[in-house]
């Protein structure tokens, strides 16, 4: 038996955790597997992982409901080249060294299914992945997964949004693992909902309430894409996610590195 | 309690987590949590208040023009050796049987405090039924629409501009129905609070399944009336066209305790059986999520959704209503489908000789009928004639029209 203190969901935390040590909020970079090309995909994910704290690879789904243009464009055109969950895994299996920054996919639930919930744990867990983020799989309907999961100790990381009752908060925070992605706004990845320089005090207000609930780590998502946001964000979450911003650095064919860095 | 929406007993399907058997469910993002909860609670509170009945049977009667009538076809039963009836949701206002969901809806988006209106659509009719109901109580409405259908479909959009709303073609995905609900749900998402999403179909997360099969049912209850009252007696079996399933769904359920009453589907069947050359998930589908629900759907081997093809708007869908996948896996309704080809012919057969002319999607059913019928000499038929062909007159110039003399 795996001990609970050597799953590799732990891993996330501790990661989160060890950029609050250094005074600052971890930095979770999201890319689109395989995109703009399956084949420098390694590459591009080598430049994430360089820079980031904690790596989310989107599972490209035919219906992105929950996703804003960017990751919808980038999702559409790595179907178009191939991208498949099991590609993702041989890629990952190939990487002649681990990258130290936890690795979580991001998936619509369909592909999970396909793959099969009996295999999808073991081929993640031999792949290094640490979890998965489901964005259409909300805690009621999420028992099958978060099972299978829990057999190869990986995350099954929970969203919390603004408009989350706070009853329902508590519960989620209760059961969520890895950390609570705290959802910045109502909308679709990567949207802009006026100011996108500056965080209005009641997205921090709602952050700190996510925090109070928690004790796993917090990290904001959705819509963030500059230093300013993240300097308000710092001392009220734990981290803060970027990815519509990331994937249209690759999609323009940018300096990933450069621009993450710069955030940092 | 025993109110007439109500067309099951209350311990029947979906159960309370919005199951038919294994499919259904709400798969959806966290941010409509809240949002499927205040519809969850609105649907308990009022769908089967009398209140609400009163003003909904009321729009349904001086406004829709309920009940619709029942025809027999003299001229098909002749030809097919059958006694042929026809369930005329053509004649419902806006020429479609989505009119029923449409103004449930919104009164009960009205109900809840809702300030806006969107809804998808695939052909036209649910998106001009919503853009109706929206004006008549005083709505305002956007409707999106994929951007392959806006063109196939013409006439309805403006219909839908005409009658007040707002069309946003969508350009994202396949460019038809499922890409419209995508786009549908990403507004919905941005404004949990605020919108009221008119789902068209009996298709998505819990509990709109159940919500448009109970408005819906009006149309089996009335057929099931005057078949008895005009026919003499219950079909020997009850077609309708499956797409995402309301109509379809709405005919069947009041027969669903009829057990001599044979009930079959019929879905798109396009140009063949190849992935990707129909839109028959009962009949070509797996298992899976898309939109909301666990039901059969067309995808391939990776679990990404796979563009459809059919004649028609209105069925070209990659998913279909959890009920129907319930109900084909238990045996009490059968699916099968009719090609592009046998739809057509179909709605030139009913058009020419019934006076009537169907919409495509309605035409599969007719298909579907004459198949029956020439299997069973003599049988009693009741057919769902969905909607009419008005809105089709561009695709039928090109197709039935094209070398017409």
């Amino acid at each position: 038996m795996t001990r609970a203190s050597a799953a590799p969901r732990d891993a996330v935390a501790a990661a989160i955790q060890a950029a609050g040590a250094q005074g600052r909020p971890a930095l979770v970079g999201f890319l689109t597997a395989g995109f703009p090309t399956r084949r420098d995909f390694k590459k591009n994910l080598a430049a994430v992982a360089g820079v980031c704290d904690v790596v989310e690879i989107g599972v490209p789904f035919s219906d992105p409901m929950a996703d804003g243009t960017t990751i919808q464009r980038a999702s559409f055109a790595a179907l178009s080249d191939g991208v498949t969950l099991p590609w993702i895994f041989d890629e990952l299996n190939s990487l002649e060294s681990r990258h130290a920054a936890p690795i979580l996919l991001m998936s619509y639930l369909n592909p999970l299914l396909s793959f099969g919930l009996e295999a999808l744990p073991r081929a993640a867990a031999s792949a290094g992945v640490a979890g998965f983020i489901v964005p259409d799989l909300p805690y009621e309907e999420s028992a099958d997964l978060r099972g299978a999961l829990d057999r190869e100790g990986l995350a099954l990381v929970q969203m919390v949004t603004p408009v989350t009752p706070p009853d329902r908060l508590a519960m989620l925070c209760r059961e969520a693992q890895g950390f609570i992605y705290a959802v910045t706004m109502t909308g679709t990845t990567g949207a802009v909902k006026g100011n996108s320089t500056e965080v209005p005090a009641e997205v921090l207000e709602y952050m700190d309430r996510v925090k109070q609930c928690s004790t796993i780590p917090v990290c904001a998502g959705f819509g963030i894409r500059s230093r300013g946001q993240i300097a308000d964000f710092a001392g009220h979450v734990d981290g803060v996610v970027v990815g519509s911003a990331l994937v249209e650095v690759l999609e323009r064919g940018e300096d990933v590195g450069a621009f993450l860095t710069s955030l940092r | 309690m025993n109110s007439p929406l109500r067309t099951v007993p209350p311990s029947a399907l979906p159960d309370i987590r919005g199951r038919y058997g294994a499919f259904g469910g709400r798969y959806v993002p966290e941010t409509l949590v809240p949002a499927l909860d205040r519809l969850q609670a609105g649907v308990d509170r009022y769908l089967h208040q009398a209140d609400f009945q009163a003003e909904f049977n009321h729009e349904l009667k001086t406004w829709v023009g309920r009940p619709t009538a029942l025809s027999r076809a003299p001229s098909l039963s002749q030809r097919w050796g059958a006694d042929v009836w026809l369930k005329r949701e053509d004649l419902a206002h806006t020429g479609a049987h989505k009119i029923n969901n449409a103004v449930g809806q919104t009164l009960l988006a009205k109900r809840l405090g809702a300030k806006r209106i969107i809804a998808e659509t695939g052909a036209g009719q649910h998106g001009v039924a919503s853009a109706a109901a929206a004006a008549r109580l005083g709505m305002p409405c956007v409707v999106y629409m994929g951007a392959v259908d806006v063109e196939r479909q013409a006439p309805n959009v403006g219909r839908m501009q005409l009658l007040g709303a707002t069309v946003v073609p969508v350009t994202g995905g396949d460019q038809t129905l499922r890409a419209a609900i995508d786009e549908a749900l990403r507004d919905w998402v941005s404004d949990p609070d605020g919108t009221y999403y008119s789902l068209g179909s009996a298709v998505g997360p819990h509990p709109y399944p159940y919500l448009v099969r109970e408005l819906q049912a009006v149309i089996g209850r009335e057929a099931r009336a005057q078949m008895l009252q005009q026919a003499g007696g219950l079909p020997d079996v009850a077609v309708a066209c499956v797409g995402g399933g309301s109509n379809a769904i709405g005919l069947f359920h009041p027969f669903l305790g009829d057990a001599a009453v044979k009930l079959i589907g019929v879905e798109a069947g396009g140009r063949g059986p190849g992935l990707g050359d129909n839109a028959a998930s009962l009949t070509f589908g797996t298992p899976g999520v898309l939109q909301g629900s666990y039901t059969l759907i067309l995808q391939d081997d990776y679990g990404q959704v796979r563009e459809t093809h059919s004649v028609s708007a209105g069925l070209d869908y990659s998913g279909v209503g959890p009920e129907h996948s319930y109900l084909m896996k238990s045996g009490r309704v059968t699916y099968e489908s009719a090609t592009d080809d046998e739809a057509l012919a179909a709605l030139a057969e009913c058009a020419k000789f019934e006076g009537i002319l169907p919409a495509i999607e309605s035409a599969h059913a007719f298909s579907g009928a004459k198949r029956y019928a020439g299997a069973h000499p003599g049988a009693r038929i009741l057919i769902g004639c969905s909607g009419r062909g008005d809105k089709d007159m561009p695709i039928l110039q090109r197709t039935l029209l094209k070398n017409f003399e």
